[in-house]
């Protein structure tokens, strides 16, 4: 469904992905995992037209899509729940799932994908004439997922679901994910420094290091692998 | 009292205009944090587009209100264009830029709007009559207080367009839009949201207003030229800043106060502090709550 090639990006003059390439095939829970700073969000900023390429590709369903415009992208079927939330505080969390919405306008459609939100985090529903702002940490980012799933996307990228929360919340934010992949048969990209969490979901998993691919292989044999093991699940 | 009283319309009417320019720069804020400086001199062309609108509608319409709202209309959209194109031709291109290359080019724009306005082949540079849109009758309301038809028309006008815009940024999907790219640009991208189609249309509404405050500024202040719009301009930003940048209903809380704070001050201390006493607002404001009354937050620069 995904598929990145050789993917260059850099900032000024520092390199951030040097030729990346990975798929992420229809279907699939696929993860990127990588240490602080390793590009793991330059690399989905970039899928998602925030940030440009300066060479390589990205093919989404077989079009090319590298540099072209975010709502664009959008439309096409992609949507992301980006690395610190970026919930609209000052909105209400009803209206956060509708801005989620907005390129559509079937209405039973909008109102039946926000039960779905709802069922899976009912928290948002008890909150639903809430500000953004006012949520704690993991009912933003209960929101920020259910946000993008409004779009009702092709492809789910997630960036750093874990991020800021507490332990228990995470497990729950996981055990979501893979319904969600279950349930709507969501082909999901997710971004993880959480390897351990990351790997438990996902059927194939790539290691991203200072801007390089480093490892891929299915998500089981990268749990075992050694180097992994002591890299990143702390064994 | 009733002189206060009667201070106390004035102001109002005053501020309610003040009000309607500094929804526009309150707007353009809220969407690309800058202080759009040409805004004075969109409203400026407004008047203008009022003055050359009358003579063409008023054969058709006659003499009623009929014309008044066509000639407001006019201006309205006549503005709204004109700040969607300076927006495309002259924001847009710098918007990676930093914020002092764009606030530059705004002032180089609102001087070109003065200048070239000033050409005889343009406005001239003289002063030219605004046409009388409505009958004027002044009502006696108690004690004394009266109350002119203009200024029933500028409030009706000015509290229906407040209520409007309210409805818009509020209830619908391009207003929550707008919010949610104050909010977060970044994020709005993220959501599909054409962030340059947004930015068009704040532009359209903040200059329209700005349209709409110069027709009815016109008809209370009928001597109009190309340099009109720097003070109201000006007394309109502080407005702004007073209630805090960025909110909208601080826009129109800070249009009343500087509007009443004006005719006050000309009323009851002197008529050649009125322009001094809004700067002194903005002073005291800078020092006090730079954020505003109804802003949050800690200042930004501009
Ligand atoms: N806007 C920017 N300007 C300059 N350099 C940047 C910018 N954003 C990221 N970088 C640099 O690019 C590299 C990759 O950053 P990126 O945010 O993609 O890493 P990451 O893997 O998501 O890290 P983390 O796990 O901390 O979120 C880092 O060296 C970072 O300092
Ligand atoms: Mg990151």
């Amino acid at each position: 469904m995904l598929s990145v090639q050789n993917l260059h990006v850099s900032y000024g003059a520092i390199a951030a992905l040097k030729g990346i390439s990975f798929n992420v095939p229809a279907g699939t829970v696929v993860t990127l995992i990588g240490a602080n700073g390793a590009g793991k969000t330059t690399t989905l900023r970039t899928i998602s037209g925030l940030v440009k390429a300066s060479s390589g590709n990205v093919m989404f369903q077989d079009t090319d899509i590298t540099n072209r415009p975010s709502h664009e992208i959008v439309k096409r079927g992609l949507c992301q729940s980006p690395e610190g939330r970026m919930i609209f505080p000052g909105l209400t969390v009803r209206e956060n799932l509708m801005m989620g919405a907005y390129l559509r306008n079937d209405r039973k459609g909008i109102e039946q994908d926000m039960e779905y939100g709802f069922s899976i985090f009912p928290r948002l529903k008890e909150r639903m004439k809430q500000a953004g702002g006012t949520l704690s940490g993991g009912e933003q980012q209960m929101l920020a997922i259910a946000r993008a799933l409004m779009s009702k996307p092709k492809l789910l990228l997630l960036d750093e679901p874990s991020l800021g929360i507490a332990p228990l919340l995470v497990k729950l934010i996981f055990e979501k994910i893979t319904e969600i992949n279950r349930d709507l048969g969501m082909t999901i990209l997710l971004v993880e420094q959480n390897a351990h969490m990351a790997l438990n979901v996902a059927s194939y998993a790539y290691v991203l290091e200072t801007g390089e691919i480093t490892l891929e292989g299915p998500a089981k044999d990268l749990a075992s692998n050694e180097e992994v093991q002591k890299a990143y699940l702390g064994m | 009292m009733s002189e206060f009283l009667q201070q106390v319309i004035n102001g109002l009417s005053l501020g309610a205009i003040y009000a309607l320019i500094a929804l526009g720069y309150t707007m353009i804020y809220g969407v690309l944090r800058f202080i759009n400086f040409a805004h004075g001199d969109v409203f400026m062309v407004g008047a203008y587009i009022g003055f050359y609108a009358f003579p063409k509608l008023q054969p058709l319409l006659g003499d009623g209100y009929g014309t008044a709202v066509a000639v407001l209309l006019a201006a309205m959209i006549g503005c709204g264009l004109l700040g969607v194109t300076i927006e495309r031709l002259a924001y847009r291109p710098l918007r990676s830029r930093p914020k002092l290359t764009v606030l530059i080019t705004a002032i180089g724009i609102s001087l070109f709007l003065e200048y070239t306005g000033q050409l005889p082949v343009v406005f001239g540079a003289d002063y030219k009559t605004f046409p009388t849109l409505i009958p004027e009758t002044t009502y006696t309301l108690f004690g004394g207080v009266s109350i002119g038809s203009t200024q029933i028309l500028v409030f009706v006008v000015a509290l229906a367009l407040m209520a409007a815009l309210r409805v818009v940024v509020l209830r619908t999907k391009i207003g929550t839009a707008m919010r949610a790219v104050s909010m977060n640009m970044n994020a709005a991208s993220l959501m599909g949201i054409n962030i340059n189609r947004v930015i068009s249309f704040t532009f359209f509404l903040g200059s329209s207003l700005a349209g709409a405050g110069a027709v009815l500024y016109a008809i209370s202040y009928p001597k109009i030229n190309p340099l009109m719009g720097i003070l109201p301009g000006l007394k309109a930003f502080v407005a702004a800043v007073l209630g805090g940048i960025g909110n909208i209903a601080g826009a129109t809380l800070g249009g009343f106060l500087i509007g009443t704070a004006e005719t006050m001050t000309a009323g009851y201390i002197s008529p050649s502090y009125r322009d001094a006493i809004v700067f002194g607002i903005l002073i005291l404001i800078l020092i006090l709550k730079p954020s505003g009354l109804l802003g949050k937050g800690g200042a930004e620069k501009v």
